[in-house]
């Protein structure tokens, strides 16, 4: 039998189909070409023309032949796929916070306002830096904000420095973040134990250094230990710490970056404050930074009057100016809060408690099975990796792709780059000790099925409606868009 | 397996001297590590890069790596076969998936280079 393909939306076209009849016209028609000639796109001359039952059944397939948190175990590390309470949609969707508009007047957005402001005072007190913007859209636009921060700062001091130190376990997105900002990024090794290779970086800070930027946990889930030595090294020579603060949720309600010596941080509400990330997204990436930085921080900011009121104020003459049109991703904001209120302080600490006591219990029950390059104590994630499979043949990604067949999402493979066929495993708060268990059965069956039988493995998934696609052909020879002549009959 | 006229790094990149030039690419190791090669980012012709320096990167379906100049040099020619088809690199990284060929400023630099014995040596310590 041949495997049922679902083809494109464009191929399901048949010219004078319609998904909605709209009345007749009864004003005069108009000429887009001859009224709005720069507006109109000569390339798209086909557009789906297709009923309301396809496009609902399109959907509905492509949707239930995905994986998402919905479905189940998510364990991507450094992602903190944590389910979403559906409380924050509650929330998110109340009408006086979905309908607000942007252009209205402070006076009858008060809520909004207050609930912004009282968001922003919350992730002060988590972070334990006192000023804080909400504009950021995501991780890496908060990174690039921080980064112009610090820029912002040094140029107003009249100091042209000009580099960036990241470690080699960093995120991807910190190096191309400081280069987007102008600076050359000098990458620091990392040591035997896995964290920044302190010694070196001694050697490396100089009066050309504008700042480092680091993540703790750093990305193989190891704590910086170092890290106040780090601050006070860059501090003593002018430069700034940077906190990548995609593992947050390793810390939230134990220890405060501020008093690392951290100058400004970037959140992803998407990750640790549990807002649906990409797809079912928008993110945001809120910055919390120091007095010192804060004249700088994108406008305008909200604040409260005497009389108790909120308002924007616009003029911040030192501010960046704007990174994002109005205020943020507001419905994002929202959804953090009530996750903040939902838990309150206690709830906040369990929630972390439970994240690095999930990663460990895996990491115990995987450790036999799986090698783990890096063996210092790891918090909310772990990255083992494929050395005892390669034997028998079975890399990280057979390994990643035979998991697919067990019901849940692969980790993140192959990052960070300092371990050879990474495998990086974050469970996050959200699963229960039984849902642990039935992953590392799944992955200890995958590691003994390496073994015994590894032609099987390197051939998953086998339950998938897509098993291997040709990724390689795919990234080679990419086809960006369909075009009519491409259409199959 | 490596070209014994050939010099090596430590950072898995190879030279192959030809009176004045040099042709620069990178060892099978660096990629059977990185895996399927799908873009080959040169740089420009007549482009000067000192040792050391990064001159290029080597995108895989796994990671994005950065490739660095054995020697000082001024770049002569790129492999624009790439382009089309990256696999090249894969298929013969010693030979037709070269990178670049420049003309060699300090020939002593090569010098500091290992053999091929001594690479294959390397290579072995490293993946242990």
């Amino acid at each position: 039998m041949k495997p049922f393909r679902e083809f494109l939306i464009f191929e399901r076209s048949r010219p004078g189909k319609i998904g909605c009849p709209l009345p007749e016209l009864d004003v005069p028609e108009i000429d887009l070409t001859e009224s709005l000639p720069e507006m109109v796109r000569d390339e798209l001359d086909v557009f789906p023309e297709v009923s309301e039952v396809e496009v609902v059944r399109h959907f509905t397939r492509l949707s239930q032949w995905n994986f998402g948190i919905d479905q189940g175990m998510y364990p991507l590390g450094s992602c903190t796929m944590k389910h979403n309470p559906r409380i924050n949609e509650a929330m998110a969707a109340l009408p006086g916070l979905a309908g607000a508009h942007p252009l209205a007047r402070p006076r009858h957005i008060q809520g909004c306002l207050a609930l912004i402001h009282e968001l922003q005072t919350y992730l002060s007190d988590i972070t334990g830096l006192p000023h804080c913007s909400t504009q950021p859209a995501a991780g890496a636009h908060g990174e690039f904000t921080g980064i112009l921060l610090i820029k912002a700062l040094l140029d107003h001091k009249g100091e042209k420095r000009t580099t960036v130190i990241v470690p080699d376990s960093a995120h991807g997105t910190n190096p191309a973040t400081a280069s987007l900002c102008g600076f050359d990024v000098k990458e620091v090794p990392s040591d035997e134990r896995g964290c920044v290779d302190v010694a070196k970086l001694a050697q490396m800070i100089d009066d050309q250094t504008a700042g480092m930027m680091i993540t703790n946990p750093n990305t193989l889930g190891i704590f910086e230990t170092h890290i106040r030595e780090i601050a006070d090294m860059l501090h003593a020579k002018g430069a700034y710490l940077y906190m990548d603060g995609a593992n947050m949720n390793a810390l939230v309600g134990k220890t405060k970056p501020g008093d690392m010596g951290v100058d400004v941080l970037h959140l992803n509400l998407h990750k640790t404050f549990s807002t649906p990330h990409g797809g079912g997204g928008p993110g945001a990436g809120p910055i919390c930074c120091t007095a010192e930085l804060a004249p700088f921080l994108p406008k305008p900011w909200v604040t409260q009057l005497e009389d108790g009121s909120y308002t924007w104020q616009h003029d911040c003459p030192d501010s960046m100016g704007k990174v994002h049109g109005w205020y943020g991703q507001f419905g994002v904001l929202v959804r953090a809060l009530t996750w903040i209120l939902t838990l309150g302080r206690e709830g906040l600490v369990r929630h972390t408690e439970h994240a690095v006591l999930n990663n460990n219990y895996l990491r115990k029950m995987l450790e036999p099975h799986y090698e783990i390059p890096f063996k210092a104590p790891t918090l909310h994630e772990t990255v083992f990796n494929d050395k005892r499979q390669q034997i028998h043949g079975v890399s990280t990604m057979d390994i990643a792709k035979s998991l697919l067949d067990y019901g849940f999402h692969p980790p993140t493979v192959y990052f960070p780059l300092v371990v050879h066929g990474a495998l990086m495993v974050e469970p996050t708060e959200t699963e229960s000790r039984g849902e642990l268990n039935r992953f590392a059965r799944a992955l200890i069956d995958i590691a003994e099925r390496s073994a015994s039988d590894p032609e099987s493995v390197r051939n998953g998934p086998l339950t998938t409606q897509i098993q291997r696609a040709d990724e390689t052909t795919a990234a080679r020879y990419p086809v960006l868009r369909w075009l009519p002549e491409q259409k199959e009959s | 397996m490596y070209p014994s006229e050939y010099r090596y790094t430590k950072d898995h990149e190879w030279v192959k001297v030809e009176g004045d030039f040099a042709m620069i690419g990178i060892t099978d190791h660096a990629q059977h590590q990185l895996g399927d090669i799908v873009f080959v980012e040169l740089p420009e012709d007549g482009s000067t890069f000192s040792a050391g320096d990064e001159f290029g990167t080597v995108e895989s379906v796994k990671a994005v790596a950065e490739v660095y100049m054995p020697i000082t040099g001024e770049v002569t020619e790129i492999n624009e076969d790439l382009e089309e088809r990256p696999e090249l690199v894969n298929e013969r990284p010693h030979d037709d998936g070269w990178l670049i060929r420049v003309r060699i400023t300090d020939p002593s630099e090569l010098d500091e280079l290992m053999d091929a014995e001594a690479y294959e040596s390397f290579v072995e310590e490293e993946s242990k």
